[in-house]
């Protein structure tokens, strides 16, 4: 059985770019990869595929009739170093049910041997887990490890609680756990130690921390990866980092212990990216009071 | 002493207690509210004081359906000149095939569809893109394979309300393109608790899409009635009619029973609308009432006893003329109804029922029995609201067991220990009841036989009861023990 792996995290983190460049990392180390695409966006494979991927699981599968109709051909393209790249797909949005469509195309992959004969199989999944289908990777014995891409930002921070509540809900029967938190630099206060504290009170770690870097946005303008674009640039050496962690991470994740809302909104205001309510008032006030000099 | 005494309470009282025995506590804290029996109230008016339109205990196995079989089974499916699409996966479309007994005249295919069965048979990949394109082919298809057909209804099934597909678009799209009528109707099953939500939801369909759509002209009369919530079941709204025309009455609009869209249309021009299935219907004659200013009033015809009563009440609200009409259509048949109790009353005399049905039968036919010489010891629905319990204890003697809701436990218990000579429910319970040795008619569908409305009707009724109860084949049924003191 290969090893699985799923990057989760807010929507517009980061996950399909670090995700990608993580696995370019990986596949120079000699390992074999499936990636799995959980997106109606189809956007997980791009940057290895150097094009976005048309042929979809489920506009195939729409085309022919239904999924028994397709052949694992027909919808696995190769990509970068041999990474063999799927996408679910999905309807348009505002219509249908992109969840179900997340559990037919991944039922449709491992049913039809997408899964024989490589190490790693990445899910990549969309924004946030919606509902049952999006939450399909972390169910059933798929993904042993999940990683959290996050950043300094509130939402990110929530975000990422809130995926390590999923996590803890099929962590007794499934046997998910939670690999690690991967930090996209935003460059936000105390980003790393604000990181580490929430790695260390949900029982994780930050397994890396991604510096910003403009090459990342010039490389994806290329629709390559920086390993690809720039092999010997600053950032490809950060991404091979991330995947030597991440490789030797196996059988390390750990039962995520996510905290309260009130915890977390406390932990946020001893960082200082959110105001207690008597700070806001004290500044409501000041700002009233200047407003009234000035008139 | 139960067989001797049926409506005891204090025999009563301790069998609720043994069935709710039964029951894992916090179950039975749940059910004992919906058991009880007939007694004064504290209004000094006699009360069933049990709950009702409760969610169900899980795993009591409920003999309830759904809103999807409320609207589609109830509501809409007998309007014979609309095509009613069962929208979503194949099943609840092929289980509910052929409708109930709403008998109609018309042929099938060509402008009649009430037996059909016409689905749009979701498959995976409309539930993950959506269904509303396909709705649209599908009507277009429908406009060419039944070009008679004067309007569609959209039935939900659970799947469009999940994925939110936008049926009402497509409804508005295709009545502009086909220029006929096109309800959508969100009667997924998963909605309340019972079918009675998707009476509800149908009524309220009605109101929405179908009156004041389009402009009626014709020449209303000083009699016109609708005769609203009879569907015909057995053809039970046939002799109902003849009844409010021999009176002088002109029923423009016949609610749901061998209908037509047209009647459905017309019915805000009537006088009264008169109401036979109160549970189903009450909501769109509250509307007419309220928009239209028509007033409503409840009827029973079973049995000669109510038919007489409602005649009379219904006759008060208009003239001398019909007043009079209707004490010679009373007398006209009369007699009739007098041969037949003649005939069945010594053969069914002090017979002893116990009733299940869905939201009016359990009290309309009470006084159809007693006519016949019998008497009701125990009584309940499936889907009742509290004010049809309101409107079922004047129906009853004191004493009388009521269960709302009931489980096929809870049944075969009650029909266990209270021994009834007959006993009235559907098919579910139909078989396992015979087996215990006890008569049973289905009074859902009158076990394929009717119409039981109406002087004719209650003929029917009356031969069927005797045929149930007196069949040859129970004097075969013999105890065990019995059959052993017979071989020495």
């Amino acid at each position: 059985m290969p090893r699985q792996i799923a990057f989760y995290g807010k929507g517009g983190i980061g996950k399909s770019t670090t995700s990608q460049n993580t696995l370019a990392a990986l596949v120079e180390m000699g390992q074999k990869i499936l990636i799995v695409g959980c997106d109606p966006k189809a956007d997980s494979t791009r940057l290895i595929l150097n094009t976005k991927l048309q042929d979809t699981v489920l506009h195939l599968a729409a085309k022919a009739g239904s999924v028994e109709d397709l052949e694992l051909e027909d919808v696995m393209k190769i990509g970068y170093k041999g990474i063999k790249c799927t996408e679910s797909g999905g309807p348009e949005p505002g219509v249908g049910c992109a969840g179900r469509g997340v559990i037919t195309a991944i039922n449709f992959l491992e049913e039809n041997g997408a899964y024989d004969d490589v190490d790693y199989v990445s899910y990549d999944v969309l924004g946030d887990v919606v509902c049952g289908g999006f939450a399909m990777p972390i169910r059933e014995n798929k993904a042993q490890e999940i990683y959290i891409v996050m950043s300094g930002e509130m939402m990110a921070l929530f975000a990422a609680n809130n995926i390590a509540k999923g996590i803890l809900k099929y962590a007794g029967s499934g046997g998910v756990r939670l690999g690690g938190l991967i930090c996209n630099e935003r460059q936000t206060d105390r980003e790393v130690e604000l990181a580490e504290a929430l790695a260390s009170r949900i029982n994780t770690k930050l397994i890396h921390f991604v510096p910003r870097d403009n090459v990342v946005q010039h490389a994806e303008l290329r629709r390559e990866t920086v390993i690809q674009y720039k092999p010997d640039c600053k950032q490809a050496q950060e991404y091979r980092q991330l995947a030597t962690k991440i490789h030797n991470n196996s059988g390390q994740g750990t039962i995520p212990t996510p905290i309260s809302m009130e915890e977390l909104e406390d932990m946020l205001i001893e960082f200082g990216i959110m105001k207690t309510e008597e700070q806001q008032l004290a500044e409501l006030q000041a700002k009233e009071r200047t407003m009234c000099n000035a008139g | 002493m139960s067989l001797d005494n049926p409506n005891d309470p204090v025999v009563n009282e301790a069998l609720i207690k043994e069935v709710l025995e039964a029951h894992p506590e916090k179950a039975a804290k749940k059910r004992a509210r919906h058991l009880g029996m007939v007694k004064d109230g504290p209004d000094g008016n006699p009360t069933c004081g049990v709950k009702s339109n409760i969610k169900s205990v899980p795993g009591v196995m409920t003999q309830r359906g759904c809103a999807y079989a409320g609207a589609k089974g109830v509501v809409w499916g007998p309007i014979k000149d609309m095509v009613h699409i069962s929208h979503g996966p194949v099943g609840c479309g092929h289980y509910s095939w052929s409708q109930r007994r709403n008998y109609f005249t018309g042929t099938v295919g060509i402008d009649s569809y009430v037996t059909m069965q016409i689905t749009s048979d979701f498959k995976e990949k409309d539930i993950v893109f959506g269904g509303d394109k396909n709705l649209e082919k599908m009507i277009d298809e429908l406009e060419e394979m039944f070009p008679l057909n004067k309007g569609y209804s959209i039935l939900s099934e659970c799947p469009i309300g999940l994925i939110g597909d936008d049926i009402e678009a497509v409804a508005k799209k295709k009545s502009k393109d086909t220029g006929k009528i096109v309800v959508p109707c969100r009667c997924e099953g998963f909605r309340g608790i019972s079918q009675s939500l998707g009476h509800h939801i149908a009524n309220d369909c009605i109101r929405d899409w179908v009156l004041d759509k389009n402009e009626q002209q014709w020449e209303t009369g000083p009699y016109d009635v609708n005769l609203i919530a009879d569907y015909n079941i057995g053809g039970d709204a046939w002799p109902s009619r003849k009844l409010l025309e021999e009176m002088g009455l002109r029923v423009i609009g016949q609610w749901t029973g061998d209908s037509t869209l047209a009647e459905i249309e017309r019915a805000p021009k009537a006088k009264v609308n008169l109401i036979h299935c109160y549970r189903s219907m009450n909501y769109i004659c509250r509307h007419m009432e309220e928009k239209h200013g028509i007033p409503w009033h409840e009827y029973n015809f079973f049995g000669p006893t109510q038919i007489a009563k409602s005649l009379r009440a219904i006759a008060a609200l208009f003239d001398e003329t019909i007043q009079e009409n209707a004490e010679k259509v009373i007398a006209k048949y009369q007699p009739l109804a007098d041969a037949v109790i003649a005939r069945f009353k010594p053969r069914l005399d002090k017979k002893r029922v116990m009733l299940f049905v869905g939201g009016l039968r359990p009290r309309h036919t009470a006084t159809a029995y007693e006519d016949l010489g019998m008497e009701v010891i125990g009584s309940g629905y499936e889907f009742a609201h509290n004010d049809d319990y309101q409107r079922t204890a004047h129906y009853l003697k004191e004493g009388t067991l009521i269960y709302d809701d009931a489980s096929e436990y809870e049944l075969e218990k009650f029909i266990e220990k209270l021994r009834p000579d007959l006993v009235g429910s559907g098919i579910k319970e139909k078989y396992g009841t015979q087996k215990m040795g006890v008569p049973f008619r289905q009074m859902h569908s009158w076990d394929y036989s009717g119409p039981y409305h109406g002087y004719d009707g209650f003929a029917v009724f009356a031969r069927d009861m005797d045929l149930a109860i007196n069949a040859p084949v129970w004097g075969k049924v013999k105890a065990p023990w019995k059959l052993a003191e017979a071989a020495e």
